[in-house]
C-alpha cells in the first residue's frame, strides 16, 4: 500500500468511526445531565437513573422481554440445530422445500413477515401477548441458528462418531457424548445470535403485541414518540454498556476456542 | 418384534427417514408461522375491508372466494401511491448507494491493517450493529432537533444564521437510515475484502498497473460478493422501512412500510395493506433476484 494513501484512509476511518460513536457518546453523556430538556449542559446528575429504576413499565418490560427471548432461544437454537445437522448429513425428499423455507425470513423485509402473523393470529382467533411474540420469534430465529450451525459443521469429522458405534454405544449415547460436545461451539454462537435478534427485535414484536406485553423495543419506541425526556437516555445508556460488556466476553470466548471446531 | 422395533429398525437403516425426522420440526414450524402467514397475506390482498373489522370474511367461505377481485392493486395505481412507491425505491436506493461508498474504504482499510487493530476496529463496529435500532434513532433526533446540538454548533460558528428545520424532513430521514444501516454494509464487504490474497495486488502492481487500474480490474471484482451481500442487507430492510420516516420524516415523508403499517394498525384496512406488501414484497425479491444472479451468494451473510 502506498504510505500516502494508507495515511489518506488511515484518518478517513478514524473519521468514520466518530461519526459513528459521537452521537451515541452524546446521548449517553446526557444521560447525566441534570437539565430536563436534553440540551446544554447544566450539571452532573444521576437522577434520571432513579427515575428509571423506579419506572414499573421499564421492569415489566424488561421482564416479559427476557422471558420472551428464554424460550425463543431454547427452542429456536434445538429446533435450528437439528433443522442444520439434516441439511448437512441428510439426503432426503423434503431438501429444497426445506432450504427454500429456511431462506425466505433472510429475504423478505421484515413488516411482511410481521402483518403475516398478525393476520394469521386474527384468523385464527389467537389473542395478541407474550405467547404469539414468542411464536413469531422461533420463527425467525430458526434459519440464524441453522445457517451458524450449518457453517460450523463444516469439517466435522465423522469418523470419531462411527468410532463410538464400534465400541458399542448406541445412537443416542453417541450423539450425547461425542457429536453434541464437538458442535457445541457452533450451537451455542447459534443460540446467541437467537438470543441477540429477539431482544432487540422491533418490526415483528410490533405486529404480534398485545396489551400487557409490552417489551423494552416497543417501551423505547412509545418513548421516543411521546416525549423525550433524559430517561431514555439513561435507559439507552444501560442497553449499550450491555451489548458492549455482551460482545466482549462473547469475543473472549471465541479466542479461547480452537479455530477448528 | 413390535412394531415399536420394527420402527426402531427401519429408522436405522434409512438415512432418508433420520433426515426428514430430523428436519420436520424446523420445516412445520416455517410453514405454520412463515408460509401460511404469506399464503394469507396473498389471499387478503385479493380481499374486501369488512364494514366492523379488518376484513370481511363473509358468510361462507365460498362467498368470500367468490368476491376475491384486484380492486386494492387497482387503488395502489393513483398517482399518490405511485408516489409512495417511488420514494421507497429511491430513498432505498440512495441509502444503499451511500453506505457502499462511504463503508467501502473503512471495509478495505479494516481488512489490510494489522492482526491487532483490525480486532479493536472489528468489535468497534460491532457495538453500534448490535444496539438497538431505535436508540440509534433517538440520538439523531436529539442532534437534529431544532434546538439540537447540529443546529446550535452551526448557529454558533455563525454559518447559519438561524436553526434550520431538518427534523420531519426527507433529509433527516436519509441522515438516519445511512447511519443505522452502514455497519451492515461495512461487516459483508470486510468479510469478502479479507480473503482477498495481498499477492494478487503486488502482481498487478509487478505487472504496472496503476493503482486505479488494480483497483477496478482486481480489488472491486473479487470483493463483490460482498458488495452484492452488503447490498441486500441494506437494500432489503430500507425498502420496508417504517420506523425511520414514522418518527423523524413527518407527514411528508411517508414510504412503503407507512403505508403498510397504518393499513394494519390505523386504517384497519387490511387488505389493502396486504396488497401494498405485496407490491413491496414483488419489488425487493425482484431486486434480490437481479443481484444474486450477479453472483451467487451465501456465506457473506453469516457474519
Amino acid at each position: 500500500m502506498n504510505a500516502g494513501r494508507g495515511r489518506g484512509l488511515a484518518v478517513y476511518t478514524v473519521l468514520f468511526y466518530i461519526y459513528l460513536y459521537l452521537p451515541i457518546l452524546i446521548l449517553v453523556a446526557f444521560s447525566f445531565n441534570s437539565q430536563r430538556l436534553n440540551l446544554a449542559w447544566e450539571g452532573f446528575t444521576l437522577h434520571w437513573y432513579d427515575v428509571l429504576l423506579a419506572d414499573a413499565k421499564v421492569g415489566a418490560a424488561t421482564r416479559n422481554t427476557l422471558t420472551v427471548a428464554l424460550f425463543s432461544t431454547l427452542i429456536a437454537t434445538a429446533i435450528g440445530t437439528l433443522a442444520a445437522l439434516a441439511l448437512h448429513r441428510y439426503e432426503f425428499g423434503l431438501r429444497r422445500v426445506s432450504e427454500t423455507a429456511l431462506y425466505i425470513p433472510i429475504v423478505i423485509p421484515e413488516i411482511v413477515m410481521g402483518i403475516g402473523l398478525l393476520s394469521l393470529y386474527a384468523t385464527l382467533k389467537i389473542s395478541l401477548g407474550l405467547t404469539t411474540i414468542t411464536l413469531s420469534h422461533i420463527a425467525f430465529s430458526i434459519p440464524f441458528v441453522a445457517l451458524v450451525v450449518r457453517a460450523r459443521l463444516h469439517g466435522f469429522d465423522r469418523s470419531v462418531e462411527e468410532a463410538a458405534m464400534d465400541l458399542g454405544a448406541n445412537e443416542l449415547v453417541t450423539f450425547v457424548r461425542v457429536t453434541l460436545p464437538l458442535i457445541l461451539p457452533g450451537v451455542l454462537a447459534g443460540a446467541m445470535l437467537a438470543l441477540t435478534l429477539s431482544l432487540d427485535d422491533f418490526i415483528i414484536t410490533f405486529f404480534t403485541a398485545g396489551p400487557g406485553s409490552t417489551t423494552l423495543p416497543l417501551l423505547v419506541y412509545g418513548m421516543v414518540k411521546t416525549h423525550i425526556t433524559p430517561e431514555i437516555n439513561a435507559l439507552s445508556t444501560i442497553w449499550v454498556l450491555t451489548v458492549f460488556v455482551l460482545l466482549f466476553i462473547f469475543q473472549a470466548l471465541q479466542r479461547r476456542t480452537p479455530s477448528a471446531a | 418384534m413390535t412394531a415399536i422395533g420394527r420402527a426402531v429398525r427401519r429408522l436405522r437403516e434409512s438415512p432418508a427417514l433420520q433426515g426428514t425426522g430430523l428436519i420436520l420440526p424446523g420445516l412445520l414450524w416455517m410453514v405454520v408461522f412463515l408460509i401460511v402467514p404469506l399464503i394469507l397475506i396473498v389471499v387478503l390482498s385479493f380481499g374486501w375491508r369488512g364494514e366492523y373489522g379488518p376484513v370481511d370474511w363473509g358468510t361462507t367461505p365460498t362467498e368470500f372466494l367468490s368476491r376475491l377481485s384486484f380492486s386494492n392493486y387497482a387503488r395502489l395505481i393513483d398517482p399518490l401511491y405511485m408516489g409512495v412507491l417511488g420514494t421507497s425505491l429511491r430513498m432505498a436506493g440512495l441509502t444503499t448507494a451511500i453506505c457502499l461508498v462511504v463503508g467501502y474504504p473503512v471495509a478495505y482499510f479494516l481488512a489490510r491493517s494489522s492482526h491487532r487493530w483490525r480486532s479493536l476496529l472489528l468489535f468497534l463496529l460491532l457495538v453500534p450493529f448490535w444496539t438497538n435500532f431505535l436508540i440509534r434513532i433517538y440520538a439523531w433526533m436529539l442532534l437534529l432537533r431544532t434546538e439540537g446540538l447540529v443546529n446550535r454548533g452551526l448557529v454558533t460558528l455563525g454559518l447559519i444564521p438561524e436553526p434550520l428545520q431538518i427534523m420531519y424532513t426527507p433529509t433527516a430521514v436519509m441522515i438516519a437510515m445511512v447511519y443505522e444501516f452502514l455497519p451492515f454494509m461495512v461487516l459483508p464487504l470486510y468479510t469478502s475484502l479479507e480473503k482477498l490474497d495481498p499477492a494478487l495486488l503486488e502482481a498487478a502492481s509487478d505487472l504496472y498497473a496503476r493503482s486505479a487500474r488494480t483497483f477496478l480490474r482486481v480489488t472491486l471484482p473479487l470483493s463483490l460478493p460482498g458488495v452484492i451481500a452488503g447490498t441486500i442487507l441494506v437494500f432489503i430492510p430500507t425498502m420496508g422501512m417504517f420506523v425511520v420516516p414514522d418518527l423523524m420524516g413527518g407527514a411528508r415523508t411517508a414510504l412503503v412500510g407507512n403505508l403498510v403499517q397504518r393499513q394494519f394498525l390505523a386504517a384497519r384496512d387490511w387488505p389493502f395493506g396486504a396488497a401494498a406488501s405485496m407490491v413491496l414484497m414483488a419489488l425487493t425479491l425482484a431486486a434480490t433476484v437481479l443481484y444474486t444472479r450477479v453472483s451467487g451468494f451465501g456465506e457473506e451473510l453469516v457474519v
